[in-house]
C-alpha cells in the first residue's frame, strides 16, 4: 500500500495540525493586531494557556468520541504519517521514480479524504447535514471510492 | 400526447414518467435529425479539418490494439520532424468510437468506421439533451428540465460543432461537461464519495476526450471556493470535493498528453489550492465545534489566512523558480484578448479564437439569449448552493464566449439551462390555475410545445406552487402563453433555418445554386486529394498551408510538412516563407525538406473565399515573427495600404511563391475580355488584354494537376538540373528552343480541358 498527499496538502494538514503548538510562540504579535474580537479578551494567550487548550481538546475528544471513530481516526493518523514518511523521502532521496512516488502519495491523501468522508458521514453529531446516510451507506461509498483510487494508482505506478 | 386531454390528476399522476420518457426521446430524436441536414445533401463524410485526423487516428486505432496506440509515432506528418501522435492527443473520441465500433461488431452488425464517426456527434447530442434535462431538473423541476433538453437538443450554438460528420472531440465533450456538473451537484447536494468518485470517473473521461476540461478543473475549485467565502461551508462540500479532486487529479494523470500537468501548471493549482483550503476549513470546523473558546478561534484565524498567503506565497515562488508552468499563451490570450495578435500570430490566425461579434450570440442562441439574464436574476432570487454553480458557469461562460468565438459552445448549454428555468417560471404562474383554454391550446403546437404542456400537467398535479403575482383574468394569460408560444415557435424555425443553412456544409464538398436553382456539387478537394494519391509515390511529400495537413493526410495518405496540430511554430513559419518568397529563395528551402509537391487552395476562379490568398497574409505574418529581416509584411501592402492582387500589387507579392501559383496561367482562362478574381473582384494583368503584363513564369515548379473548379492546384517542385544551370536560366534555354516550335504547351492535366466549359456554368 502506497501512501501519499499533494505537497501543498501535506503543507496545509501538517501546519493545521501543528498550529495549536507553534502559535504559541508567534501569536503575541498576531493575535495583539487582529480583531475587536480579540481586543475584548484581556489575555494575550500564552504557551500555557495554549497547551491548556490542547490538552482540554485532548480530553474532551477522549470523552466524546465513539470507539469506533476512534480507529477511523487512529487509521487517518496512520495515512498522515505514511504520507509525511514518502514526502520527506521524496525530498531527501529524490523523487525518481516519479510516478511511483505520485501514485504513493495520491493514494495516501485520497485515502485519507475519503476516510475523513467516511468519518463525518458515519458520525452521529452530523447527522444533519447527511438526511438518508446510515453508517452502512457511507461505508459502501468509502470502497467504491478507495477501489477507484487503488485502480488508477497501481495503473499509474508504472 | 394524446393522453393529454383528458387530464384528470390522478390519471395524469401515472401517466407522468412514461410522458416525460416519450418527451425526451421525441427531443432525442429531434436532436439527432436535426444534425443530419449535411449527411442528407451530400454524404456521409468528415466533415473539415480536425475531424479528418481523428478519423485517420480512429482507423489506426482500429486496425492496431490500444498500446501501439498510444505509442503511435506519426513519420507521415510534420516530416521531417515526425510526431508523437499517441502521447499528444486526447484519445477519448477515438477509443469511444472504436468501442462503439467493436460493440457493433460483436453484435454482428457490420458497421463501417465511417458511419460510427460520422453518426457520434448526433447520437451523443442526444445523450447531451438527457443529461441537462438531468442537470436542470436538479436546479428547478422537470418541467424546466425538459424544456432545457429541448433547448439544447436545437440550439445552434451547440449544433455548430455536432452536426454529423464533425467528428471532432466537441461531439462528445460538451456531453461530458454537463455529465460531470450534473454529477458534481448531485454529490454537493447529497455530500457522498460514491458520487464524488462518479464525478471524477467522467472528468477523468473528460479528460480523454477534450482539452476544455480545464475549465471544469477551474469552476469546481471556484464553486466550492464561493460557497466557502459565502459561509456556507458543509461537511457535504468537504466530501464531495475531496472526493472528487483527490481522485480526479489521480485519473487525470493517466493521459499521457495531460501527465504531470495537474501537478505542474497554473491552470491546475486553483484546484489544489481549494483542496488544501477545505482540509484547512474542515479541520478548524471540527476543532471549533468542540473548543468554544474564542481566543482559539482567532488562533484558528490566525493560522488559516497565514498558511493561505503561504501557499499561495509559495506557488508564486515555484513558479517563477520554474517548478510550474506559467500559463500558456492560449490561455493568455483569454485575458488579454491583443495578446495573441501581438506574440502568438499563430493563434489569432485561426478564425475561431477571434473575438466574438455581438449577432452570432443572437444567431446562436436565439431568444435564449434574452431569456438567458432572466434565467439567471431567478437563480439569485433562490440562491441555493447549486444555483451559485449556474450563476458561476454562466458569468465564467460569457466571459469567454465573448473572447473566442468557438467558447460559444460552452455558453450555450448554461444559456439553455437559464433560459429554461426563465420559461418555465413563465410557464408556471401563468398557468398556475388549469383553465382548459389553455392546456388545449397548449396541445395544438407542434414539437416545442410539449415541455410546456408537461409543465402545465405539473401543475395540474399540484407539483408547482408558485404565488400568483400577475393579474388574474384570462386574457393577460392568453397574451402571455400565447406570446411566448409564438416565441417558441419562432426559436424552431431559426434553428433549423441556421442549422441548415449556416452549420451544414462538410467544407470539403462545396455546393452552389445554378442559376435554375438546382444545387451544383463542387468536389474538387477530394478530386484533388484523389489524385495524389493515385499519381504520386507513397511516400512524395506534399507541402501546403497547415490548414490543409489533416485532410490530405487523411484523404491523399501523403506525408505533409506541417498539419493543423500546431505544435512548432518555426516549422510552420518556414513554410509560410516558402510561400512567400520568391522563387529563388523557397527552392533551397524546398529541397532541404525534400518537398515533391506544393499544393495551393484558390478560389479565384469560381469565388470561393476560405482560399490561400486570403489567408496569405497570416503566412507572411507568421513567416515574419521568425525571420523579420527576410519576409516584411509592409512589402506586401500597396503604398496606400491596400491588399491588391491586381496590376497595382506590389513586386514582392507578384513575385511570392504564393501569388504565382495561384494565377499561373488563370489569363488564359478568359479571352478578351480580361482575367476578373471574383474572391477578391480584381482584375488580373492578362497579356492579351493588356501589352504591358507578362505571363506569369514558373522556374522552379511545375503544374501538376489544377482541379476541375481550379480550387486547388498542385506543383511539382523540380529536380535540379541536370547540367547544374539555375532553373530560370535553364527555362530561357528551353524557351529559346522552343521559338518556332510548339509555341503552346498542352495542358498538363486532364481536369484542365474541362475547366473552360466549367466557367461557363458557374
Amino acid at each position: 500500500m502506497a501512501p501519499k498527499r499533494t505537497p501543498r496538502q501535506a503543507v496545509a494538514k501538517a501546519g493545521a495540525v501543528s498550529s495549536s503548538r507553534s502559535l504559541a510562540t508567534e501569536s503575541p504579535a498576531t493575535s495583539g493586531v487582529s480583531t475587536p474580537a480579540a481586543s475584548r479578551i484581556p489575555a494575550v494567550p500564552t504557551a500555557a494557556d495554549t497547551s491548556a487548550i490542547v490538552y482540554q481538546a485532548w480530553n474532551s475528544y477522549v470523552a466524546d468520541t465513539p470507539r469506533k471513530l476512534k480507529l477511523v481516526d487512529a487509521f487517518m493518523v496512520f495515512l498522515v504519517a505514511v504520507g509525511l514518511i514518502q514526502f520527506v523521502y521524496c525530498i531527501l532521496v529524490g523523487n525518481y521514480p516519479f510516478n511511483a512516488f505520485l501514485s504513493g502519495f495520491s493514494i495516501t491523501v485520497g485515502q485519507f479524504v475519503l476516510t475523513a468522508s467516511l468519518r463525518m458521514q458515519a458520525n452521529p453529531n452530523n447527522s444533519s447535514q447527511f438526511e438518508k446516510f446510515t453508517p452502512e451507506r457511507a461505508f459502501a461509498d468509502f470502497i467504491f471510492g478507495s477501489l477507484v483510487l487503488h485502480f488508477f494508482a497501481y495503473n499509474f505506478i508504472n | 400526447m394524446v393522453l393529454l386531454p383528458s387530464s384528470i390528476p390522478q390519471s395524469a399522476a401515472q401517466a407522468l414518467p412514461l410522458l416525460k420518457a416519450l418527451i425526451l426521446l421525441t427531443i432525442a430524436g429531434a436532436a439527432i435529425a436535426s444534425r443530419l441536414f449535411s449527411v442528407a445533401r451530400f454524404e456521409s463524410i468528415i466533415h473539415e479539418f480536425d475531424p479528418w485526423f481523428n478519423f485517420r487516428a480512429t482507423k489506426y486505432l482500429v486496425s492496431h490494439d490500444f498500446y501501439s496506440f498510444l505509442d503511435w509515432f506519426d513519420d507521415r506528418t510534420w516530416y521531417p520532424l515526425g510526431r508523437v501522435t499517441g502521447g499528444t492527443l486526447y484519445p477519448g473520441l477515438m477509443v469511444t468510437s472504436a468501442l462503439i465500433f467493436h460493440t457493433l461488431k460483436a453484435l454482428t452488425l457490420p458497421v463501417d468506421i465511417r458511419n460510427v464517426c460520422v453518426m457520434l456527434a448526433p447520437v451523443f447530442s442526444g445523450l447531451t439533451a438527457y443529461v441537462t434535462y438531468l442537470f436542470t431538473t436538479e436546479m428547478k423541476d422537470e418541467g424546466a428540465g425538459l424544456l432545457a433538453a429541448a433547448f439544447i437538443g436545437i440550439a445552434p450554438g451547440y449544433i455548430s460543432r455536432s452536426v454529423a460528420g464533425s467528428y471532432d472531440n466537441e461531439a462528445i465533450a460538451i456531453f461530458l461537461l454537463m455529465l460531470t456538473f450534473y454529477l458534481w451537484i448531485k454529490a454537493l447536494k447529497l455530500g457522498s464519495a460514491f458520487w464524488g468518485a462518479l464525478t471524477a470517473l467522467f472528468y477523468f473521461y473528460m479528460v480523454a476526450a477534450w482539452g476544455g476540461y480545464v475549465f471544469i478543473t477551474n469552476i469546481i475549485p471556484l464553486h466550492a471556493l464561493v460557497l466557502i467565502i459565502m459561509g456556507r461551508y458543509s461537511n457535504r462540500l468537504y466530501v464531495a470535493y475531496s472526493s472528487w479532486y483527490s481522485l480526479g487529479t489521480l485519473a487525470s494523470m493517466q493521459i499521457p498528453f495531460v501527465g504531470f500537468l495537474p501537478i505542474r501548471s497554473s491552470e491546475h493549482m486553483g484546484a489544489l489550492g481549494v483542496f488544501g483550503l477545505l482540509q484547512l476549513v474542515g479541520f478548524s470546523q471540527y476543532i471549533r465545534a468542540r473548543l468554544p473558546s474564542r481566543q482559539f478561534k482567532v488562533l484558528i484565524m490566525v493560522a488559516t489566512v497565514g498558511l493561505l498567503s503561504l501557499g499561495a506565497l509559495a506557488v508564486v515562488g515555484l513558479t517563477f523558480t520554474g517548478v510550474i508552468a506559467p500559463w500558456t499563451g492560449r490561455f493568455y490570450s483569454l485575458w488579454d484578448t491583443g495578446y495573441a495578435k501581438i506574440h502568438i500570430p499563430i493563434i489569432a490566425s485561426v478564425s475561431e479564437h477571434q473575438p466574438t461579434a455581438w449577432p452570432s450570440f443572437l444567431f446562436d442562441t436565439h431568444m435564449l439569449i434574452w431569456l438567458f439574464p432572466a434565467g439567471v436574476y431567478l437563480l439569485f432570487q433562490k440562491l441555493r448552493d447549486e444555483h451559485v454553480f449556474v450563476i458561476i458557469y454562466a458569468i465564467l461562460g460569457s466571459y469567454f464566449a465573448g473572447v473566442m468565438v468557438r467558447l460559444i459552445l460552452t455558453l450555450t448549454p448554461v444559456v439553455c439551462v437559464c433560459g429554461a428555468i426563465a420559461l418555465s417560471t413563465i410557464f408556471d404562474q401563468y398557468t398556475n390555475l388549469a383553465t382548459p383554454e389553455t392546456s388545449g391550446e397548449e396541445s395544438r403546437d407542434g414539437e416545442s410545445n410539449k415541455e410546456e404542456s408537461s409543465s402545465s400537467l405539473l401543475n395540474i398535479s399540484g407539483l408547482a406552487r408558485a404565488p400568483i403575482v400577475g393579474i388574474f383574468s384570462p386574457w393577460s394569460r392568453v397574451v402571455v402563453m400565447g406570446s411566448f408560444l409564438v416565441y417558441l415557435c419562432m426559436f424552431v424555425q431559426h434553428c433549423t433555418w441556421v442549422t441548415s443553412n449556416a452549420y451544414s456544409s462538410p467544407s470539403v464538398v462545396l455546393a452552389s445554386q445554378l442559376p435554375d436553382g438546382s444545387t451544383h456539387i463542387i468536389d474538387d478537394f477530394r478530386e484533388a486529394y484523389y489524385w495524389l494519391r493515385k499519381n504520386t509515390p507513397e511516400d512524395a511529400k506534399i507541402m501546403s498551408w497547415w490548414d490543409y495537413g489533416y485532410q490530405i493526410g487523411g484523404m491523399a495518405d501523403r506525408t505533409t510538412l506541417v498539419d493543423n496540430n500546431t505544435w512548432n511554430n518555426t516549422h510552420i513559419a518556414t513554410v509560410g516563407k516558402a510561400m512567400s518568397s520568391r522563387e529563388e529563395v523557397s527552392y533551397p528551402i524546398l529541397r532541404k525538406h525534400d518537398v515533391d509537391y506544393i499544393l495551393v487552395i484558390f478560389g479565384g476562379l469560381i469565388g470561393y473565399s476560405g482560399d490561400d490568398i486570403n489567408k496569405f497574409l497570416w503566412m507572411v505574418r507568421i513567416a515574419e515573427g521568425i525571420w523579420p529581416e527576410e519576409v516584411q509584411e509592409r512589402n506586401f501592402f500597396t503604398p496606400r495600404g491596400e491588399y491588391r492582387v491586381d496590376e497595382q500589387a506590389t513586386p514582392t507579392m507578384r513575385n511570392s511563391m504564393m501569388y504565382k501559383m495561384c494565377y499561373y496561367r488563370f489569363t488564359e482562362l478568359f479571352g478578351r475580355q480580361g482575367a476578373v478574381d471574383r474572391v477578391r473582384n480584381q482584375r488580373i494583368p492578362s497579356p492579351t488584354t493588356d501589352s504591358s503584363a507578362t505571363p506569369i513564369q514558373l522556374n522552379t515548379v511545375e503544374e501538376a494537376f489544377t482541379s476541375e473548379n481550379w480550387i486547388v492546384r498542385i506543383y511539382k517542385v523540380k529536380d535540379l538540373d541536370i547540367f547544374g544551370r539555375e532553373h530560370a536560366a535553364a527555362m530561357a534555354f528551353e524557351e529559346g528552343k522552343k521559338r518556332g516550335g510548339r509555341t503552346i504547351r498542352a495542358p498538363p492535366s486532364g481536369g484542365r480541358g474541362k475547366s473552360k466549359a466549367r466557367v461557363l456554368r458557374v
